[in-house]
């Protein structure tokens, strides 16, 4: 079998089983595309060969002696923010370069037991503080439909690595639109779950109460199988969500023609870019035709969710970042980057004494405001949908040297967040200069296996998941 | 909105050399003044929102386990003594 690497999830599962070939053969597949284009891309800061084909090999044996795992012998590439025992995570800073953590994320731990071949540790914005991948004190990750544009961020480095077949399946982290964004600009399915549905525990955190630890596949159905390995309550993480577990991939093909979805309007306005707005109304029409009953619907306080946003994360990250002092692990404050500096110290300010009323208690009301919305929008519909970025992927450079521009790609996503609901971000076409085009749909609080069937019906119409960049 | 770099990178224990000042005042009050933009919502009547799931109280059973060893502890760190972390002095 040839390109074993361009595989769905599902796909390599079932060919490991019926034995059509390997994990070594896949893991390698995978690796030779990784030794091809990793140079010219930037995708990985560790690739984890040795391990990778040791933890083939067992898979192997596995598989010979008719065990199963749900993830027995897939690669799988980590966000490097997801800490792994004996392996280099570096959260693509300088401050952590040298650090080999003592244990595993419980996530890691997680997709470890479920047999995956952990492959290696993807690029990102330093300290997942990023839209577009060019934060990283490791250099950009370039954007496999066109290496002149960014690949989007703050895990650049996972959706390019599931976008160029570089591994089956890839984690990320989504704080305010860091999984969905780069899915969108790359082609790929991006799931940021419900806040507390995955456990947090040994992840680099960012801003705690909007991280949400998340992943990307190639399609809708791997993105439910995946979430079937990571999700679920860690007695490590007390923000987990006591819900019993599920298979999110069991009715996947349910009908969707009995559902409502909404279009928040103040997600499409007039600021859309033009192609943008074509492939979002194009996919609406996809949705109609699938019988779903599409209806205009208001989220009011949307135009401040950049605003809240801008608060209360570089708050969380002032303090979260506060225990990198150089003394029990990683390098002195001297080593953060531009980006994580901007952030410390907006949060320092926002935090400090005779500001925190007017910044952070307020943005802490919008908040309840922002919430408010999407509980009100839920009464009505039964999801939402949206494009995930108001533009396209934009040149290297664009916005680096405008951080308030930067910050307002996120204008789409961040509400999410803010509201802790679930967003999965599902290719949606192309512009007519071959950049990916995405659009997100959102449901409410633990709705992810709705947001599988809407995703999943939509993608059997449309199945941009088969074009594949060239490299 | 100015905001007092001096101040703010003291409190963040962050050096600066003085380009570095100048540059990140002027990104930093472009971005306060952006999210000053807040104040003209109306929040009167409510509360503030810190968690978004409603968990309450949540705890674990109060049973010890094992942790990582003295030895992965120290691991990572450029700087031990006799099994310890080693700092400066803060004390004179």
């Amino acid at each position: 079998m040839k390109n074993l690497n361009q595989l769905t999830l599902k796909r390599a599962k079932q060919g490991l089983k019926n034995k059509e070939f390997s994990s070594v053969e896949l893991t390698k597949a995978c690796l030779g595309q990784i030794k091809k284009h990793n140079q010219d891309l930037n995708v990985f800061i560790t690739i984890a060969e040795k391990q990778a084909l040791e933890s083939a090999k067992k898979a192997d044996e596995l598989i010979a002696g008719r065990q199963y795992l749900p993830l027995l012998g897939i690669p799988v590439a980590l966000k490097d923010l997801f800490s792994t025992k004996g392996v280099r995570t570096t959260a693509a800073s300088n401050v952590l370069k040298n650090y080999i953590p003592p244990y595993d994320a419980t996530v890691v731990k997680k997709i470890k037991d479920a047999g995956a071949v952990i492959i290696g540790k993807t690029n990102l914005d330093a300290w997942a503080h990023g839209s577009s991948g060019e934060n990283s004190d490791f250099g950009t990750t370039k954007n496999p439909w066109n290496k002149k544009y960014v690949p989007g961020g703050s895990s650049s480095g996972s959706a390019v690595s599931v976008a160029s077949d570089m591994c089956i399946s890839a984690t990320g982290t989504d704080t305010g639109g860091s999984i969905r964004l780069p899915a969108s600009f790359n082609n790929v399915v991006g799931l940021k779950p419900t806040y507390g549905r995955v456990s947090r525990y040994g992840i680099v955190a960012m801003a705690s109460s909007l991280d949400s630890i998340g992943h990307f596949t190639k399609t809708v159905e791997d993105s439910a199988l995946f979430f079937n390995v990571t999700a679920g309550k860690d007695s490590m993480d007390a923000t987990t969500l006591p819900v019993p577990g599920e298979d999110f991939a069991r009715d996947l093909d349910k009908d969707i023609s009995e559902l409502i979805i909404g279009i928040p309007r103040e997600f499409v306005t007039k600021d859309l870019d033009k192609e943008v707005r074509g492939g979002f109304e194009k996919s609406v029409k996809i949705l109609e035709n699938l019988g779903a009953k599409i209806t205009e619907i208001s989220l009011p306080h949307t135009e401040y969710g950049i605003a809240a946003y801008y608060i209360i994360q570089p708050s969380e990250v002032s303090s979260n970042l506060a225990r990198y002092d150089g003394i029990r692990y990683g390098n002195n404050r001297g080593a953060f980057g531009d980006e994580a500096r901007r952030r410390i110290m907006l949060g320092t300010f926002t935090l400090s004494s005779g500001y925190y009323d007017a910044y952070y208690k307020k943005a802490m009301q919008v908040r309840t405001l922002i919430k408010k919305d999407f509980d009100d929008a839920f009464l009505k519909v039964d999801a939402l949908i949206s494009p995930v970025c108001p533009t396209l992927p934009w040149k290297l450079g664009e916005k680096i040297n405008d951080p308030l521009k930067m910050y307002l790609s996120d204008a789409l996503t961040v509400t999410a967040n803010i509201a802790g609901v679930p967003g999965l971000a599902v290719p949606a076409g192309f512009s007519v200069n071959h950049l990916p085009i995405g659009i997100q749909i959102m449901g409410k609080q633990l709705s992810e296996t709705l947001l599988f069937q809407i995703g999943n019906a939509f993608e059997k119409q449309t199945n941009y998941y088969k074009l594949k960049p060239n490299l | 909105m100015k905001i007092d770099i001096n101040h703010v990178a003291k409190l963040a224990n962050l050096p600066l050399n003085p380009q570095e000042k100048e540059k990140f005042e002027k990104q930093l009050s472009e971005t306060l003044t952006y999210v000053g933009k807040l104040s003209s919502v109306d929040t009167k009547n409510a509360k503030e929102t810190s968690q978004v799931t409603g968990l309450e109280n949540v705890t674990r059973n109060d049973e010890t386990k094992a942790s990582l060893t003295q030895e992965e502890a120290l691991k990572n760190t450029g700087s031990s003594h006799n099994g310890f972390f080693k700092v400066k002095a803060i004390l004179e």
